[in-house]
Order: C-alpha cells, then sequence, then structure tokens
C-alpha cells in the first residue's frame, strides 16, 4: 500500500518538485519572515500590519553545519536504530536571513560557503502517512538557479 | 561609587550534582547560607525574587513564592523570574531595581532546578506553535546543534581546532578541582576531551556542558542598609544588564528556525551577545580593562572563546590566542571561570546566572581559596537565556 505523502507542518513549504520554503512579506517595509509572521511586523521602526505570501529563494550559501551522532529527545521521531542527520544553517542571498534545515542525504565534505538547494525529504513514516519536510541539498558549483519573488497576495 | 550601586551581604550555594531530589530543598539550603553569610534572619528579608525552573510543575513557576513558603511564610512581597539561563541575572534584577527605587531595603534572590538526565528537551505535549517544540519535531535542532553552528564558525573564520576546544574544557577542569560546589572535580586532559564521543560535530561529550540539580542563593541591600549593617567595605553590583537584541538579529540563536531577515533594515552595530556586555559597561562606568575575572558561561567549550571576544577581553578571532597564552588561566592577566564553569558544574538553569555571582562575590572578597584571583576588585558575569535574554552583572569592591 501507498502511504500518503503529507507534510510535517502545514503551510510552511511548497509541495511541488522545485519546493519553496513559504514565509511572509511586510508590505510596510518589505522584511521577509520565515517562518512566516501575520500578526504584525516585528522591525520596530514599522507599524505594518499587512503581509503578503512570500517564497523564499531556493538557493543559499551553508553558514554553519552540524552533524548529530545521538538521538534528540522527542518529539523527534528518530528511526530505530538511530541514523546521525546533518541541521545546516543556511544565508538566503535574496532574504538576507539564515534559515535552518536538515542536510538531504548525507554530507560528509559539506563545508561552509557551499552552495545549497530545497528538496523535500522524508521526516518520518507511520503506517498511513509519510511525513515530508524541507531539506537542504548541496549542488555543485554553477549558476544560480531562479530564486523566490513575491506571489499574490495571501 | 555609583549611583546605582547595591551591596552584596551573603551569597550561598547548593552543591551541583544529580542528587534527584525536590529543587525547593536546593533552593532553601542555598537561602539560609546566604542569610547566614549576610548574619541576617529570614524574618529580616523584605522581599524575595525567585528565578523560575520550567521543569519541576506549578511551584517552579512561581518560585519566589515557593521558596517563601517553605522557609516559613513572613510576610515580605515576591516575584517570580523568567528568562531561562538568564533567569538568575533577571530576578537579580527585579530586586536591585526595588531597593534602588526605595522601596525595601534587603532582598533575596533564589534559583534553584531539580534537571532530568540528557537532553534538555522542550515542554511536553502537541505544541505546534512552539518554535521550541517545532524545532525538535522538524530539525532535531538540539541545544549542542546550535552550540555547533558557533564552534564550527570559529573553525572556518578563525582557524580554531578541535584541540584549541579541548584547551578550554582542560582549563576549567583544573580551575574547579577545589570547589565545593562543582559537580565535577576531576582533572582533564586534551586527550581525553578528544577521546570523547562527538555528539554534535564538531563538539565532542566533553566539550558540551552537562545538566545538573543546584541552588544559588544573593542576599543584596541598599547601601545605608549595609553600612548600618556593619558591612565594612561590602562586595557592590555595580551594573546588571538585562537588555533584548536589537532588530535584526542576525545570529542564529537557539530556539529559532531563522534569523531575522536585513533586507530592510541594516544589522545593529553591535550583535546580540555584544551588547549585553556593553550595556553593563556603560552602567558601571568600566570597560574590559577594568576585569580582574569573569564568569562566562560556557555551554560548550568553543562559545567560552565566543564570550572572551563578546566582553571584549580581545578582538574577533583573537580567543584562541588569548587562551594559549595563558590570560585566562588562573594567574593569567584575567582569569576566565575561576569556578571551573559550566564545565565543572553543568547547567541548573535558574540558579547558573546567581552561581556566577557567588563566584564574583568569593573572589573579591578574597576567599576562593586555591581557586583565588590574587587582588580582585573588579569582576564580571555573562550568559544568555533563550528566547532573547541577556545577562551580565559586574561587581566591585
Amino acid at each position: 500500500m501507498t502511504k500518503t505523502r503529507i507534510p510535517a507542518v502545514e503551510g510552511w513549504f511548497t509541495l511541488d518538485d522545485e519546493p519553496h520554503l513559504v514565509g511572509s512579506r511586510c508590505t510596510g517595509c518589505g522584511t521577509v519572515f520565515f517562518p512566516a509572521e501575520r500578526t504584525a511586523c516585528r522591525n520596530p521602526g514599522c507599524t505594518g500590519l499587512d503581509f503578503e505570501e512570500h517564497r523564499l529563494g531556493r538557493r543559499g550559501r551553508v553558514w554553519s553545519f552540524s552533524t548529530n551522532h545521538y538521538a534528540p529527545p522527542a518529539p523527534y521521531v528518530s528511526p530505530d536504530p538511530f541514523v546521525p542527520y546533518t541541521v545546516a544553517a543556511v544565508e538566503l542571498p535574496d532574504e538576507k536571513l539564515v534559515v535552518l534545515g536538515q542536510v538531504a542525504g548525507e554530507g560528509p565534505g559539506l563545508r561552509v560557503g557551499q552552495e545549497v538547494e530545497l528538496v523535500l525529504d522524508t521526516l518520518y513514516e507511520d503506517d498511513e502517512h509519510e511525513y515530508v519536510v524541507w531539506k537542504w541539498r548541496p549542488v555543485e558549483p554553477g549558476p544560480n538557479a531562479p530564486t523566490g519573488g513575491v506571489t499574490e497576495g495571501v | 561609587m555609583g549611583a546605582h550601586d547595591v551591596a552584596v551581604l551573603g551569597v550561598g550555594m547548593h552543591p551541583w550534582g544529580k542528587w534527584g531530589r525536590n529543587f525547593v530543598e536546593y533552593g532553601i539550603a542555598a537561602a539560609r547560607d546566604a542569610l547566614d553569610d549576610a548574619g541576617l534572619a529570614w524574618t529580616d528579608v523584605q522581599f524575595v525574587s525567585g528565578a523560575d525552573t520550567m521543569r519541576n510543575g506549578y511551584p517552579g513557576y512561581v518560585a519566589g513564592a515557593t521558596f517563601s513558603q517553605a522557609l516559613g511564610w513572613q510576610g515580605a512581597p515576591v516575584a517570580s523570574s523568567y528568562a531561562a539561563c538568564a533567569s538568575g541575572a533577571t530576578a537579580l534584577e527585579v530586586a536591585r531595581t526595588r531597593i534602588l527605587a526605595g522601596l525595601c531595603d534587603v532582598a533575596l534572590v533564589v534559583g534553584a532546578d531539580t534537571t532530568p538526565k540528557g537532553f534538555l528537551a522542550p515542554v511536553a505535549g502537541e505544541r505546534g506553535d512552539d518554535p521550541d517544540w517545532l524545532r525538535f519535531r522538524l530539525l532535531g535542532a538540539t541545544n549542542p546543534t546550535y552550540f555547533a553552528f558557533y564552534a564550527r564558525r570559529r573553525m572556518d573564520l578563525y582557524g580554531a581546532t578541535r584541540a584549541d576546544f579541548a584547551r578550554v574544557k582542560v582549563k576549567n577542569a583544573a580551575h574547579g578541582l577545589s570547589n565545593p560546589y562543582a559537580r565535577y572535580r576531576k582533572a582533564v586532559t586534551e586527550e581525553e576531551v578528544m577521546a570523547s564521543p562527538v555528539v554534535s560535530d564538531p563538539l565532542r561529550l566533553l566539550d558540551i556542558c552537562a545538566t545538573s540539580d543546584g541552588a544559588a542563593a544573593v542576599v543584596i541591600s541598599s547601601l545605608d542598609f549595609a553600612a548600618r549593617h556593619g558591612a565594612g567595605s561590602p562586595v557592590r553590583v555595580a551594573a546588571v544588564s538585562t537588555v533584548t537584541p536589537r532588530f535584526p538579529n542576525t545570529v542564529i540563536e537557539m530556539p529559532n528556525f531563522s534569523t531575522d531577515s536585513s533586507l530592510a533594515v541594516a544589522a545593529p552595530d553591535l550583535p546580540f551577545r555584544d551588547s549585553i556586555a556593553a550595556a553593563a559597561y556603560e552602567q558601571a562606568g568600566l570597560g574590559p580593562a577594568d576585569l580582574d575575572l569573569a564568569e562566562v558561561y560556557d555551554l560548550s567549550t568553543a562559545l567560552e572563546l565566543d564570550w572572551y571576544e563578546n566582553i571584549g577581553l580581545c578582538g574577533p578571532g583573537e580567543a584562541e590566542k588569548l587562551l594559549r597564552d595563558g590570560a585566562t588561566t588562573l594567574g593569567g592577566r584575567v582569569p576566565v571561570n575561576p569556578s571551573g564553569g559550566l564545565a565543572c558544574f553543568g547547567e541548573a538553569v535558574p540558579a547558573q546566572a546567581l552561581a556566577q555571582v557567588c563566584e564574583v562575590t568569593w573572589q573579591l572578597r578574597g576567599r576562593a581559596g586555591d581557586r583565588q584571583v590574587d587582588g580582585a576588585r573588579t569582576g564580571l558575569t555573562v550568559n544568555q537565556g533563550l528566547f532573547g535574554h541577556g545577562s551580565c552583572v559586574i561587581l566591585t569592591r
């Protein structure tokens, strides 16, 4: 039986072949937030209350990373036996922010400054569902892929 | 002497360990020691400021009242503060400002914790709107994961090595050998650190602080009260900084998924960790050159090196050299973590910032025994609590 693929968290990323993280952008000052801020702009010089959906750029560069060799506590769902995994902090040039994500595949040889792109991968499974999450996958050096931009308001 | 100074009349601690008993028991032991040290009775205390714990049920959320009830209700008003690792400094600040406002003369500040084994975990339940819960669920981003990001940056930017990190542990282990309140009192070699299992690469088990049970308490008063009480020339609190970050905060911090964006507003001149000590220096009218010692929050060995730069002991990228030159070792120019630091204590969250104040107080009184910093007159404590809490205290004598 094929399991249904569902996002491990609702509304934080798109589910297409070229996935994007979905944040928000203040229509007043242009500041981008991920996860999306929809209540009030957190720029102290802005009183904005209106946001549009913002799909973040799919590529960035590794700011730092770490491979974890011990199973974290719940609510992390660890495979049995535990498999080490890498978490990267990735600098997105278009949004001027650093965003975290696990690294898809294994990353020996991952390095600070390396270019990565966003992919979807399984985070954990139960009997009926495969829960997917965004991850960063190293890309070979090359021309930048198109990056995200502002879409219609939400 | 600053217009905003208050006196430290007494300090007390319950030894750190994994005792498995109720946090209240540790808290009242530390409080009674601090009161004895101050030469005051519990009934002399006019205000009680508790640092909360999130792991011990409702009594932990109302620590001020919990400790007051345990010591015997005597009518003093209470406050209870939570600011994660900065809770102790926040509780101290609540008491200090109450004294400086003239609303009371003498206050007791207490923090205590009982911790579970292993990683600190988020509050239980399905908590899909809590970033602290979600970072574990979606990323497996434990606290050491974030510590490792900073360690990796030092390696990449400044050429720090795993051996440098190990040397911090070796130093702190040596400092804490004779500290009766420390949980770990054992010399550690560089080889032992390097041979310990990798937790969050590049950090190993012995690079990362444990979680501990423990308690610390401080009795503070107005300078007038101290003089009337015959305290002579007491250690004084010259500054308490509890600043928050300035937008945009461009360094990734627990428990966040991302930094602020600097798209619309440029990053501030001082990153958050630098701004914590800067505010305290300004308040005290002192600078890094005035320090005789510092107690910094070595959640990891590499993080201690970051703090050297954040509190201005050296410039960016110079911390490894400062360490290698012995400047931060007992006998050096400005010993850091003469208590042994978190490396020897493990973290008892609401007690830890107060434990730092206890250590600096003993140092400035010249009563720190084998770990005494000769002629210490000015010391600084610094740490940072989850969710944007700065914590820095400057003490002078």
